[in-house]
């Protein structure tokens, strides 16, 4: 673990993503704490430039809503939403990937079908029509984002599983008697993780991207202010208030961009041989 | 403001006043956006908005209404009621001939009468207090009533009562005549072609009956799906007029500020779009009449108007636009007021039940009003849920009564007995159907006065009923009134005497010119 933690902090791309996602979550848990207002009250006129007040210091949106207030609630809703789904995804795939992985034969056939028919639909058509059918709600959206991102999981997860289940320690566990759940939970998962874990930083940026596309065509929670939800309602204004779109824009971006360094971060701790080239 | 600036601009530009005295010059051709594209052009069986504004300049009713909504000729050239306001005797004008070259008589009324009955439903119910239709001459066309029935002259406007020409509908199926889709009127321009998905082109009428008129040679209806490039086509002069609704709210005043445009809310007074939100009253804490009070005060409707709509429209007082026959501001008013929406609720003792919000899928204006009616009634302490759905899906929640709160708007059509009482009289409660009292109010004194109101004479006696009735209504808060809707009408200064009627651009081609 020490070690880990030494290789990870040796990558400068992997401090640099960390940094950015603690600051993330930290505006998420205590930035409403300072911004007790609803993002939706109308503070202030409509279409304040930023910078002219300070106490809008982004400026306010099409209503009089305060950008700045947005942004803070909205990280809370795409973090969640992306560290959920993403969660949600790994609970569904690794055990089926591990299961197609160990088992083979008929099992692996029939679960790969199966992933390969969610594989087949483009994720973000798929996405849409859930939710879409579902009603638009948090709850909608992370299954719909989980539904999408599984099989990903699934695919990596067997691909792992198959090259380890012929390694001399698990047969050693196979013949001395140890049951198969005994086997994949304890001597093949643990080391087929790493990957998963590259895999699974990457998928929640993916995830805050999804959770901002649907909100952005008006299938997010009608309820919650969410970063794709402000991009959308000002993309129409954006000749008259280019601040409403740029700013929430910007969030995103840094955000994936910061999700995107740590898999590479992870990656670089994570992968053996980079490591021990190293040290 | 930006009001401040529209407003100005419609006061100078006097779009709509034909104040200056201006000689009307002949010729040129005008390109106007239409939206959506609308699905037919026979306007006797479609009664989309589209086809009403493309197809109210190819064919005509008998009567045209100014914008206070008084009956103006037409094909009618006069008409007389009879003492016992029971008859009602059209005389036809003399020379009108349908586009094809056949003359216009009283046998095409009685044929375009028949088929309306069957083919459009607003016409069957105008039309279900005449007991028979007689044309003495062919010129002369007398309707009997069953009972007065005092909106009786508000029915004749095109989109309610287009004129068919009975030589080419009569004996076919209506529904697959070939001149559906190249439709044959009498009005002052004639339909010349349709590329579907680009443009419509209408030319002129050279044998139009009134001399001289129309002025331009051609209309081309652009069809531009995207808002965005609806504007843009308006700001790099592909377009010269953007009917009310065809491009969003915000671009209004950007729109406005380009050099040589004018802008104006007129146009829309036959119809009176009022916008109100329906309120539940059948169940949960709406049910409780200071609970829909609360609702009124709660909401800051100055805003919607000045920042949502960009200061176009009017707060509505009632269930009666202020363009409607009998309207009245003398009843209980609700001004924005938290504090006492928040006494109101705590005297109705409510405890913060959900409550849900039904937004009209009509795009990004509706969509922001939803949110700040949202925020405006979860300021006072409503505990609401915003609902997201489609138009589809929004119309059958309200129409199976599957809701709190819904916005909606609809249209009046000048006189309460057409457009007003329709949504408050409890026979109108119908589970299934979306434009009915779908509110669920139900008060014996109002369905009398609305019944009363419909055939009552004189009209100081109409007068009293209906006024009688907004004020029961106002006091009783079935549903939320919000805005009186105006949609801005966008052209060019150039374009002229556009918009003369109740109906604006969709018979106001006719009058229209172009100052080159």
């Amino acid at each position: 673990m020490k070690q880990f933690w030494k290789s990870m902090l040796r990558s400068p791309s992997g401090v640099i993503g960390l940094v950015i996602l603690l600051l993330a979550i930290s505006i998420a848990l205590f930035g409403p704490l300072l911004f007790p207002n609803s993002p939706w009250r109308m503070v202030q006129r409509p279409f304040l430039p930023p910078f002219t007040l300070s106490t809008v210091p982004l400026g306010t949106d099409a209503l009089g809503r305060d950008v700045f207030a947005g942004m803070i609630f909205g990280a809370r809703v795409s973090l969640l939403v992306g560290l959920v789904s993403t969660l949600v995804a790994l609970v569904v795939g690794i055990p089926i990937g591990a299961m197609a992985g160990y088992f083979g034969g008929k099992v692996d056939d029939a679960l790969m079908r199966f992933t390969e028919f969610f594989q087949t639909i483009p994720s973000f058509a798929l996405a849409i029509v859930l939710v879409a059918i579902l009603q638009p709600s948090i709850y909608s959206i992370v299954t719909s984002i989980a539904v999408v991102s599984w099989p990903p999981v699934a695919r990596l997860v067997r691909g792992e599983v198959l090259s380890l289940r012929t390694r001399e320690y698990v047969q050693a566990a196979v013949v001395t008697g140890q049951s198969n759940t005994w086997i994949i939970m304890r001597e093949i998962l643990p080391n087929a993780l790493s990957p998963v874990i590259v895999l699974a930083s990457l998928m929640v940026a993916t995830a805050i991207l999804l959770e901002s596309s649907l909100s952005f065509l008006g299938l997010g929670d009608p309820n919650l202010i969410s970063w794709g939800y402000m991009v959308g309602a000002g993309r129409t204004v954006i000749r008259q208030a280019w601040w409403i779109t740029v700013f929430p824009g910007v969030a995103i971006l840094i955000s994936v961009l910061g999700l995107n360094l740590i898999g590479e971060g992870l990656n670089d701790a994570l992968n053996p041989r980079l490591s021990r080239e190293g040290r | 403001m930006p009001k401040r600036v529209l407003l100005g601009l419609l006061l100078a530009c006097g779009l709509a006043a034909p104040t200056l005295a201006q000689e009307p010059k002949t010729g040129g051709v005008i390109n106007a956006v239409i939206q959506p594209e609308p699905p037919g052009l026979m306007l006797a069986m479609v009664q989309n908005g589209p086809t009403q504004m493309v197809s109210g300049n190819i064919f005509e009713g008998l009567l045209r209404y100014s914008p206070k909504l008084e009956p103006q000729p037409e094909l009618a050239e006069s008409w007389s009621v009879s003492e016992d306001a029971k008859t009602y005797t059209f005389k036809l004008r003399k020379g009108v001939t349908w586009h094809d070259g056949k003359p216009f008589t009283a046998a095409d009324v009685l044929f375009s009468i028949e088929m309306l009955k069957q083919t459009h439903a607003r016409a069957r119910t105008n039309l279900a207090q005449v007991d028979k239709v007689e044309a003495p001459d062919d010129y002369t066309v007398v309707f009997t009533l069953k009972q007065p029935f005092g909106p009786f002259l508000g029915i004749f406007e095109v989109g309610s009562m287009p004129m068919v020409p009975k030589h080419l509908y009569e004996g076919t199926d209506w529904k697959t005549n070939p001149f559906n889709n190249a439709p044959v009127g009498t009005g002052p321009f004639m339909f010349k072609e349709w590329q579907k998905g680009s443009f419509i082109r209408l030319v002129k009428n050279p044998n139009y009956y009134e001399k001289g008129k129309p002025y331009l040679d051609e209309i081309y209806w652009q069809i531009i799906p995207d808002a965005a490039a609806r504007s843009v086509a308006y700001e790099t002069g592909k377009v010269d007029v953007l009917p009310g609704g065809s491009v969003e709210n915000f671009d209004v005043p950007r729109l406005t500020k380009l050099k040589d445009t004018c802008v104006t809310g007129a146009g829309w007074e036959f119809f009176s779009p009022l916008a109100w939100l329906w309120l539940n009253n059948r169940q949960g804490p709406l049910a409780d009449k200071r609970v829909r009070q609360a609702v009124m005060y709660a909401i800051d409707r100055d805003f919607a108007k000045d920042v949502i709509w960009n200061g176009l429209g009017k707060v509505a007082t009632g269930p009666s636009a202020s363009t409607i026959k009998y309207y009245t501001d003398d009843v209980k008013k609700y001004p924005y007021d938290p504090a006492k929406a928040k006494a109101l609720l705590k005297e109705a003792g409510y405890k913060g039940e959900k409550i849900r919000l039904l937004p009209l899928a009509y795009g990004e204006t509706w969509q922001r009003w939803g949110e700040a009616v949202k925020q405006n009634l979860m300021d006072v302490g409503i505990n609401i849920e915003t609902i997201a759905t489609d138009v589809a899906g929004g119309n059958q929640k309200i129409g199976d009564w599957d809701y709190d709160i819904a916005f909606t708007y609809l249209y009046q059509y000048g006189d309460p007995a057409l457009g007003v009482g329709r949504n408050y009289i409890s026979s109108n409660i119908a589970k299934g159907q979306v434009f009915n009292n779908v509110e669920g109010y139900s008060n014996p004194e109002i369905d009398k006065l609305f019944a009363d109101g419909a055939v009552a004479t004189p009209d100081s006696k109409r007068k009293e009923i209906y006024e009688k009735a907004q004020k029961i209504l106002v006091e009783d808060v079935p549903v939320a009134w919000m805005l009186e809707l105006q949609f801005p009408t966008i052209t060019r200064c150039k374009v002229k005497n556009l918009i003369t009627t109740g109906i604006g651009v969709n018979d106001g081609f006719k009058d229209a010119w172009l100052d080159k």
